[in-house]
């Protein structure tokens, strides 16, 4: 029964994602709000796995949840749920490749469904932030806004930000720059 | 058979060295599949993916499933797909069979809170990115912050609305405005 939920609930995150990777992240949030099977900052974590490791955002957060959830035929049924959309509908597109390019009511969808697709990323960026930016616990006990923020963190993230521009290195490099950060620092 | 079993193992190797995301793997499919192989062509595989980017799911599977399909049908298809999918499964098994037994250690807890600061980041650089090509006048831009304020801030509504609706709203909401503007350019061309 399991099994059949996890498939059931990544089919859903893979039919609705349109534009990559991160687009499963608005729906990777309503999952976890809903059923509790991995928790906010175990989606941020597998962010940073998933630019560390082969393989998609979507992909490996369903293999992630689904062996949390249920070990081994878990994984496997939350990443054959998550593909399962996706593969059906590039068949049926095949067969009607030029009509779809050149259609009119594509482009039209898609001039509304690309702001959407990174306004929703955005939010989840912010949830991230949320978990690891700010120290919402720390302010409730002792009021001080200066509490509010976690100003390693910050300072690590602009820093981590002006890197990126200036440098054009993988970001898997920058990842376990964090990680030792984080570990010397104690994050 | 032995087709099949070629496109499978093709991708499983594919699906080893896709690190980053769709775009990452443009030229690795690039040298392995057009010009080791001539399976297809530079012209097809940009094809394939500027329809992976706008059809649901993940970029590179889909591109793994348009080339499965003209090499060997829906067979090969399923071939391909599963072969691009072996692999990451395979790793993120194992990461996750890690982490389970070693996300109490505060070391990983320590090194983890550095990561995610790291992804913040790595997250507004992709905004940063995807924004061009994206929101482009007032209506897109409108779109976005409506879309931003009810995904973040929904929860303080009576009634939140689900990802998927949003999706679909605004999926019919570019198709209204592009389709009137598109009639409304017609009609000035016919005026003049």
């Amino acid at each position: 029964m399991i099994l059949l939920r996890l498939l059931l609930a990544f089919a859903k995150t893979g039919l609705f994602s349109v534009g990559g990777g991160l687009a499963t992240l608005p729906f990777l949030y309503e999952m976890s709000d809903a059923t509790g099977w991995f928790s906010h900052a175990d989606i941020a974590d597998m962010i940073a796995v998933s630019e560390s490791t082969p393989g998609a955002i979507g992909i490996n957060m369903s293999t992630y949840a689904g062996f949390r959830t249920a070990g081994i035929p878990g994984s496997l049924a939350a990443s054959f749920g998550l593909a399962l959309p996706s593969v059906v509908i590039i068949l049926i597109i095949a067969r009607f490749l030029n009509k779809f390019r050149d259609s009119r009511l594509v482009e039209g969808a898609f001039y509304g469904l690309r702001p959407a697709s990174i306004a929703m990323i955005t939010a989840a960026g912010i949830n991230v932030a949320k978990v690891a930016l700010v120290n919402l616990p720390a302010f409730q006990a002792s009021g001080r806004l200066s509490d509010l923020f976690a100003w390693k963190a910050i300072i690590l993230g602009a820093l981590i930000f002006i890197g990126q521009r200036k440098l054009k290195w993988s970001p898997v490099v920058f990842i376990a720059i964090s990680a030792a950060v984080g570990i010397v620092f104690r994050f | 058979m032995q087709p099949l079993l070629e496109l499978y193992g093709t991708f499983v190797k594919i699906g080893c060295v896709t690190f980053g995301g769709g775009y990452a793997m443009l030229p690795i499919l690039e040298r392995e599949l057009a010009d080791k192989r001539h399976w297809t062509t530079l012209e097809e595989l940009r094809d394939y993916f500027s329809i992976g980017q706008c059809t649901p799911g993940v970029i590179a599977l889909n591109v793994s499933t348009f080339i499965g399909q003209k090499r060997g049908g829906v067979a090969g298809a399923l071939a391909a797909s599963a072969g691009f999918l072996t692999a990451p499964i395979l790793i993120i098994m194992a990461i996750a069979a890690f982490l389970t037994n070693f996300a109490e250690l505060a070391v990983v807890q320590h090194a983890f809170a550095g990561i995610r600061v790291c992804v913040c980041v790595l997250i507004a650089q992709a905004v940063l990115r995807l924004w061009k090509g994206s929101v482009v006048d007032a209506f897109t831009l409108i779109l976005y912050l409506a879309v931003f304020a009810l995904n973040a801030f929904g929860s303080l509504l009576p009634l939140k609305l689900p990802a998927a609706a949003l999706v679909l709203l605004s999926g019919a909401a570019g198709l209204a405005v592009f389709l009137r503007r598109a009639r409304g350019a017609g009609k000035d061309g016919e005026a003049r």
